[in-house]
């Protein structure tokens, strides 16, 4: 069994803003294990990125607050831990990369210069081994040229190589947590299917963990070992990926499921999830999907549901389908 | 055989490119390239590709929202390009688009009963209490409540915004919609209920659709006939049926099998295509496709293959097919 990398326990962030206070993050627990991609699926304003940035210390408060939980890497708290030690970690031990990389890169300096600003900071590299380092890196995700894509300067490169240099950067200090957040959302099917194996080499070669955020099953089917769901800021199920799909529990997840139209698999009609996401504000203490749910019962609007096993260990879910207590109430 | 409702013949867009100090005109984008197809009446045709193919820029010139730069769009029967403004005024209200952003093509300052409602004032009808009434309806159609009438387009949801523009496209009892990217922006959950949105409307009203999408999956459920473009050309051309269970062009075979299947236990061969999508104002010679195609020949880098009907009413541009 391999090791625990990151354990999120009961981890709340909550954003203050004039409407009243928004759970974006509400009790989430779960963790990354060495060498193993953990995917966090789940809609927008689910709280995925949210979590990601809180464990990134990215939160900017105000609005938003970390009121309560604990995040361990390596069995510390990074909630405790000082701006400075915290940015000893953060770039080295953990990188991230975004969906956006036009807007994540330096538009006035070179591509060279981006890459080997954390070697120099963190690697404590001088200039001349942070250059051919980071032209080892751009060869290693595969873009050709590149001493002279180190030269270059982000709008000069396509979508998917700004994509390719973000995680080269990610790379650079050898992280033994990525954590990707949409990466391939704003990229075509084409270069999606190119950087999703790049990202597989990179697990496979360099054995890091990933953290992958997405909102497409079929991402989740061909990277994930570990699956996470979230709807609401709350995690609703998590399963390793053969038993998600072979056996979801979560009307949800069931739905969500359900709702893709896949290739090659006409349907007649699409099943849909009624109604949408609750609006975040003020939510109560009951199960948030029960206003879509089609199994919902009186139980679920009053109270919430226990995250917990059921049949199989390793599968957890938070629905009162498979509590024996909603027989007493 | 069915009528024919749109019929676009060597349609040809080009986007000037200025440069120098007196910005001449130094090249051009080649946004659509010599296209052909027809969509017949109650079908939705898929027009298909990846960012920068050109396939918005096909929609938007059918509807004579840009002008063409050569060829004919006929809709029964009459050229649009060559109406006057007020004849074309008048056909509008057959001809709708819906958009992809929700968000963007609504007026966050007018009420959404007043934004649907608007074009019937425009076309002809006075009567502010039959309007409501229409409105109302279209509403109802569209899955929005009554009381959502009154709403300004903030208090929405991406899904319901995105309901409200199928209504606005919906009032005027069109013919002919063209969809943009109705369900990108959306959530999949959401997503699947408009696409059902779509095809009930489809079936109540004979809508036609042109429906352009870059999800094969979407596209396979919704239409009937799909077009696979790249870089301003179209490439393939089939009926649903026959384009997914024998792709024939290269570059339709890889971006089927590029799409992620939710299924953990699928192995597939995938082809994954090198390198990116050349730029359109300086595409390759010879086939457009050749730089990253897998079966790619000197042939392909001279020669521009022809764009053929081999059987079945399939079309293809591939040397090697």
């Amino acid at each position: 069994m391999a090791k625990d990398l990151v354990e999120f326990r009961n981890l709340e962030t909550h954003f203050q803003t004039p409407a009243g206070i928004v759970k974006a993050v509400n009790n989430v627990s779960f963790k990354i294990r060495e060498g193993e991609t953990l995917c966090v699926v789940g809609e927008s304003g689910c709280g995925k990125s949210v979590t990601a940035m809180s464990l990134m210390g990215l939160i900017e408060s105000p609005p938003g607050k970390i009121v309560g939980g604990e995040i361990l890497f390596e069995d510390r708290d990074l909630l405790k831990m000082s701006k400075r030690e915290l940015s000893l970690i953060r770039g080295k031990d953990i990188a991230m990369i975004f969906q956006e990389p036009m807007s994540s890169l330096n538009p006035v300096l070179t591509i060279g210069e981006q890459i080997s600003e954390p070697l120099i900071l963190h690697m404590l590299m001088d200039r001349k081994s942070a250059k051919k380092r980071a032209i080892e890196l751009i060869n290693l995700v595969g873009i050709p040229r590149a001493e002279k894509i180190f030269d270059s300067y982000p709008h000069e490169l396509s979508g998917g190589m700004r994509q390719r240099i973000m995680i080269a950067i990610a790379l650079s200090c050898d992280p033994k947590l990525l954590i990707a957040d949409e990466p391939t959302t704003a990229l075509d099917v084409t270069i999606q299917a190119q950087i999703l194996d790049l990202m597989r080499d990179i697990k496979k070669q360099l054995k890091t963990s990933i953290m992958l955020i997405t909102h497409d099953l079929g991402v989740v089917a061909e990277m994930a070992d570990y699956v996470v769901v979230m709807y609401a800021g709350k995690v609703i199920e998590e399963a390793p990926v053969l038993e998600l799909f072979k056996n979801p529990q979560h009307p949800y997840t069931k739905g969500l499921l359900k709702a893709k139209p896949i290739i090659n698999q006409v349907q007649e009609r699409l099943y849909s999830i009624p109604g949408q996401v609750p609006n975040p504000i003020e939510l109560g203490n009951n199960c948030h999907f029960h206003d879509r749910c089609e199994f919902c019962m009186d139980i679920c609007k009053v109270k919430a549901p226990p995250f917990k096993a059921h049949e199989n260990q390793e599968h957890k879910s938070a629905c009162w389908l498979y509590e024996e207590e909603r027989e007493v109430l | 055989m069915s009528e024919v409702l749109v019929q676009v013949d060597n349609l040809k867009k080009y986007f000037p490119i200025t440069g120098g100090v007196f910005q001449r005109t130094v090249g051009h984008v080649k946004a659509v390239d010599d296209i052909s197809f027809q969509i017949n009446k109650g079908e939705s045709f898929g027009l298909v590709g990846e960012s920068g193919c050109g396939k918005s820029t096909i929609g938007r010139t059918i509807l004579r929202l840009t002008e063409k730069t050569d060829g004919t769009v006929l809709f029964k029967g009459q050229d649009l390009h060559a109406l006057k403004k007020e004849e074309l005024r008048q056909l509008r209200p057959k001809l709708q688009i819906v958009f992809q952003d929700p968000f963007s093509s609504l007026n966050p300052r007018i009420r959404i009963g007043h934004a649907i409602g608007e074009a019937l004032y425009d076309h002809g009808v006075k009567d502010p209490k039959e309007v409501r009434e229409r409105v109302l309806e279209t509403m109802k159609i569209c899955g929005l409540a009554p009381y959502h009438y009154d709403r300004y387009p903030h208090e929405f949801s991406g899904g319901q915004r995105q309901r409200i523009g199928i209504a606005r496209a919906l009032i005027m009892n069109p013919d002919f919609i063209v969809a943009d990217e109705p369900v990108s922006a959306l959530d999949v959950s959401i997503q699947a209920q408009i696409i059902n949105l779509l095809s009930d409307l489809q079936r109540d009203k004979q809508l036609t659709y042109l429906f352009i999408s870059h999800d094969l999956s979407v596209v396979e459920h919704l239409c009937d006939r799909v077009g696979v473009m790249y870089l301003g050309s179209m490439v393939e051309m089939a009926s649903k049926q026959e384009m997914f269970k024998n792709p024939l062009h290269p570059y339709t075979k890889a971006l089927m099998s590029a799409i992620p299947i939710p299924d953990p236990t699928l192995k597939r061969e995938r082809i994954v295509l090198q390198g990116d999508i050349p730029s359109p104002a300086n595409p390759p010679s010879g086939c457009k496709f050749h730089t990253r195609c897998p079966i790619a020949t000197d042939k392909c880098k001279v020669e521009t293959p022809k764009y053929r009907d081999v059987g079945n009413e399939h079309f293809v541009a591939c040397h090697y097919v």
